[in-house]
């Protein structure tokens, strides 16, 4: 992976097959996503779906159209660590959100 | 990014605590302003999250139904309704854009002026038509009854999430083909290759500005990723 890794950085300028591939395939990805609401699939799956589709997305943007994938790992950690802060503010976000229903459906419907 | 020292460096997560101790420059072989426009994205992220993270908040906490989304975004096409059409569309042309912006860089580095200045006008048209289509979707819901306060479809929260979130991806794109336009004519007349200072600078422009600019545009092509998944679809 160095050696590859290295030859990619002194050249700094990659092969255009990449760049149509991967552009290829975030269309056919945003068409599977899009898909998705087409027929309409509910609960689990529709879920499932949305986040892979997505994650799939984001990661091929990021690792290959914002060059991260032939970056150093000094800089690559530098911005990724932080990014799960983020999901740390999700959990406990939901945690409360879930609470907030909790009352709101015990004092307006069944009453304090 | 074209430096040959770095060959002689360790890489990986070696590489990385090397780069961190070494008691110098830490990002090596990244230019200053790529490293700053990394950070300011990262800023970024953690500004659109928390608008997420507040609408997954509100929506979950909510007691009245949230309005059908692939109803709501539906256009008409020869009378038969079409879930999503609009945003599907919008979607399409802002990866077509990410892609044309990919290539320019490339052609950036390559030196090849022309088709750099092209990518990026075609990538600032891309951008163009998004706004526009932002412009139509808004003032559609406004004319539907859409506030950030009422709605005609469900949950009041709705009108207020959609117009923050929207609004704040849309102003970044605003930004990014303003910016686009002023870099293609920077690159058409060949500022990149002669090294002409830049306007609050004093340092030589370098095609590296081209790449910096794409970082920015594939940030705000992300942050769709994440809204059309987590507003549109969900």
């Amino acid at each position: 992976m160095d050696e590859i890794q290295n030859k990619e950085q002194s050249t700094s300028t990659h092969k255009i097959g990449i760049y149509l591939w991967i552009w290829g395939l975030l269309f056919v990805l945003s068409f599977f996503s899009y898909m998705v609401d087409w027929f309409a699939f509910q609960g689990f799956l529709r879920w499932t779906l949305i986040l892979i589709f997505m994650f799939l997305k984001a990661g091929l943007i990021m690792a290959f159209f914002m060059h991260l994938y032939w970056e150093r790992y000094a800089l690559v950690n530098v911005l990724l660590w932080p990014m799960t802060a983020i999901a740390g503010f999700i959990i406990l976000m939901a945690a409360e959100a879930k609470y907030t229903v909790f009352t709101r459906l015990l004092y307006f419907f069944i009453g304090g | 990014m074209s430096d040959n020292s770095l060959n002689n460096l360790p890489g990986g997560f070696k590489g990385m605590s090397h780069d961190m101790g070494s008691d110098q420059t830490a990002f090596k072989g990244v230019q200053w302003g790529k490293v700053m426009m990394w950070i300011f994205l990262l800023s970024d992220t953690f500004i659109f999250s928390c608008f997420l993270i507040s609408y997954m908040k509100g929506r979950t906490s909510t007691v009245v139904d949230w309005p059908n989304t692939s109803e709501v975004f539906s256009l008409h096409v020869g009378g038969v309704p079409v879930p999503l059409l609009l945003i599907a569309i919008m979607t399409f042309v802002l990866i077509t854009s990410s892609g044309t912006m990919a290539l320019a860089v490339k052609y950036g580095y390559e030196k090849n002026r022309k088709m750099c200045g092209w990518l990026i006008l075609a990538t600032a048209i891309g951008g163009l038509t998004f706004v526009g289509m932002q412009i139509f979707e808004w003032s559609k819901l406004i004319h539907e009854g859409v506030r950030p306060w009422e709605n005609p479809f469900g949950a009041k929260q709705f009108g207020s999430f959609f117009f923050m979130i929207t609004g704040f991806h849309g102003t970044h794109v605003s930004i990014g083909v303003i910016f686009l336009f002023i870099y293609a004519r920077k690159v058409f007349r060949g500022d990149f290759d002669n090294g002409k200072r830049g306007f609050f600078t004093t340092m030589k422009s370098d095609y590296v500005a081209i790449e910096i600019l794409g970082l920015y545009w594939h940030f705000v092509d992300l942050v769709w990723v994440f809204i059309f998944a987590f507003f549109y679809l969900w």
